[in-house]
């Protein structure tokens, strides 16, 4: 990170990731956060390049913008009345606020007990993927395939669920 | 092989032999201070692409379509009318800027940017030469798969931002057909890194390197390869809306698809986009299974066909010339085939091509496992 360069992309990527991140919040048109929100998912996919986790990396760019963020586009697409910019004037405001404060407040608390950082306590070597696959597979293999279950599941409800209903015809 | 074992086969040529060392020689290059060789890393298959969908895109394609038809095509602007892309050009680029008026002006603008974006950042880790990649990573493969992401976003903002029936159906069909059929695409490309055993791009081309040419390539590695081989150039079809699975396009139901709206050089940016994704697929198809830069000549004897034609030079002219036989044969079965249908592209996509992908998968990892 000496590297001037890296230094001043970091700093473009960061301010992409957190402007993007405010108009997704603040814009009163629906569709516009949503496009908005391509940027913050590529900024923090580029932040994570800059953790030296390339493969998350690339994953976030798959399971977000593949996934997510065009299935969200669809379901905003296809609703009526997106674009009055109808908004809630419920005051959330205030727990909002107590919650920002109490998050920022522990992690601020955690950065200076531990004195700055916490850097990682072994360097990583050789490829990523690798490492990632031996651990799924070894350690973590229950994890994995409760996972794949319930993913399984979630798939079988939603085509029962998307099922033509031939009765109610 | 180790990366050192390249030396053995490559001629020198200009700045030496080892791998990468164009691109690292340029990513050392700072001008005044500023890092001017990464723009220029960027800029290489910016001009690449510009330059071959003028020629060998727009032209190529205007040809072969009238040879295929029994026409002349393109005939009056210079000698066997090779000046006229140029002279479309120019007129793409003295064309009012026109943004509808009941469109949606931020979507209708920013949409052909994003979409021209996600088919140029694919470009990144596609090994040019033994010496030249953009980015040498070691999730390439994976990465070139996913960012095709951005491109959908980019057309789905063009499909809204036009205000326009048929370009938001030529968008919803364009999204729907270009996520169904990356599955088959991802597990395709696996069989490919299944064979290699990593995911980079450098180190599948070079796995696949050998004195006896074309017969180390992965479509030879085992009796099952054709199929994973086959499976993906079909999906790369529907995933960059070519015949026979344009129905994003349709120009008999849909006018133009998404971009019926766009006019003057926001048009030629999605067609650059277009003939840039499809050298795209072209590329990673060669790579994962006709060996990327590597000469296809065996070598007999003392004839060595395969040293001759390997270095840097070389194998820039390998990769893109089997990028471009697969253009050629892309561009074949647009002006053969018909176009499919909306439910028997779902039908071939999830009922067809997921299946056999997942069997050529387990067959694949077997062969891997049990027979060296």
């Amino acid at each position: 990170m000496s590297n001037p360069t890296y230094t001043v992309i970091f700093y473009l990527f960061a301010a992409i990731t957190v402007c993007s991140a405010a108009f997704v919040v603040f814009t009163r048109n629906v569709i516009y956060s949503a496009f908005s929100l391509l940027f913050t998912f590529f900024g923090v996919a580029a932040l994570y390049v800059f953790l030296s986790a390339d493969f998350i990396a690339v994953t976030q760019v798959v399971v977000y913008v593949g996934g997510i963020l065009v299935l969200l586009l669809f379901g905003v697409m296809f609703t009526n009345s997106i674009m009055q910019g109808k908004k809630s004037e419920v005051i959330h405001i205030i727990p909002g606020t107590l919650l920002l404060a109490v998050m920022i407040g522990a992690m601020l608390y955690t950065f200076y007990t531990t004195h700055g950082w916490m850097p990682s306590e072994t360097t990583l070597q050789g490829s990523i993927v690798e490492r990632i696959g031996f651990e799924t597979m070894s350690r973590y293999v229950l994890p994995f395939e409760m996972v794949s279950i319930l993913l399984l599941a979630a798939l079988i409800g939603a085509a029962f669920l998307a099922r033509f209903d031939k009765s109610s015809k | 092989m180790s990366t050192t074992a390249l030396s053995q086969f490559s001629i020198p040529f200009l700045m030496g032999n080892s791998l990468n060392a164009w691109s690292e020689a340029l990513a050392g290059f700072y001008l005044f201070g500023l890092p001017l060789g990464l723009v220029i890393i960027a800029a290489i298959p910016l001009v690449f692409i510009a330059l071959y969908s003028l020629t060998y895109g727009v032209y190529g394609e205007r040809k072969i379509s009238a040879f295929m038809q029994d026409r002349l095509g393109p005939m009056e602007v210079g000698k066997w009318g090779i000046l006229q892309t140029i002279a479309d050009i120019l007129k793409l680029l003295q064309k009012e800027d026109i943004v509808p008026a009941s469109a949606d002006k931020f979507l209708f603008v920013v949409g052909p940017g994003i979409l021209f974006v996600g088919s140029f950042l694919a470009f990144a880790v596609l090994p040019f030469s033994p010496a030249f990649i953009g980015a040498n990573l070691n999730v390439g493969l994976f990465y070139a798969l996913g960012i095709v992401a951005i491109e959908v976003v980019g057309i789905l903002a063009a499909g809204w931002g036009s205000n326009n029936k048929w370009s938001l159906y030529g968008a919803v069909r364009s999204v729907a057909q270009i996520v169904s059929y990356e599955i088959p695409a991802a597990i395709a490309l696996l069989c490919g890194a299944m064979m290699a055993g990593t995911l980079d791009m450098q180190k599948i081309t070079m796995l696949q390197s050998g004195t006896y040419g074309f017969a180390h390539f992965y479509l030879f590695h085992s009796p099952i390869a054709w199929l994973p081989f086959l499976i993906y150039f079909i999906a790369s079809l529907a995933e960059v809306n070519r015949a026979p699975f344009d129905i994003p396009e349709a120009e008999s139901e849909l006018v133009a698809g998404y971009f019926t709206e766009y006019s003057g050089m926001k048009f030629a940016v999605i067609f650059l986009a277009e003939y840039g994704s499809m050298f795209m697929v072209s590329a990673i198809i060669s790579i994962v299974f006709l060996g990327g830069w590597n000469s296809p000549l065996p070598n007999l004897g003392a004839i060595a066909l395969n040293d001759w034609t390997s270095g840097p030079v070389w194998g820039a002219f390998w990769i893109i010339s089997k990028g471009f036989f697969f253009i050629f044969i892309q561009m074949w079965l647009r002006w053969t085939l018909p176009r499919l249908r909306v439910d028997q592209l779902m039908y071939l996509c999830w009922k067809v091509l997921t299946p056999f992908a997942f069997v050529s998968f387990v067959l694949t990892a077997i062969w891997e496992i049990y027979i060296p």
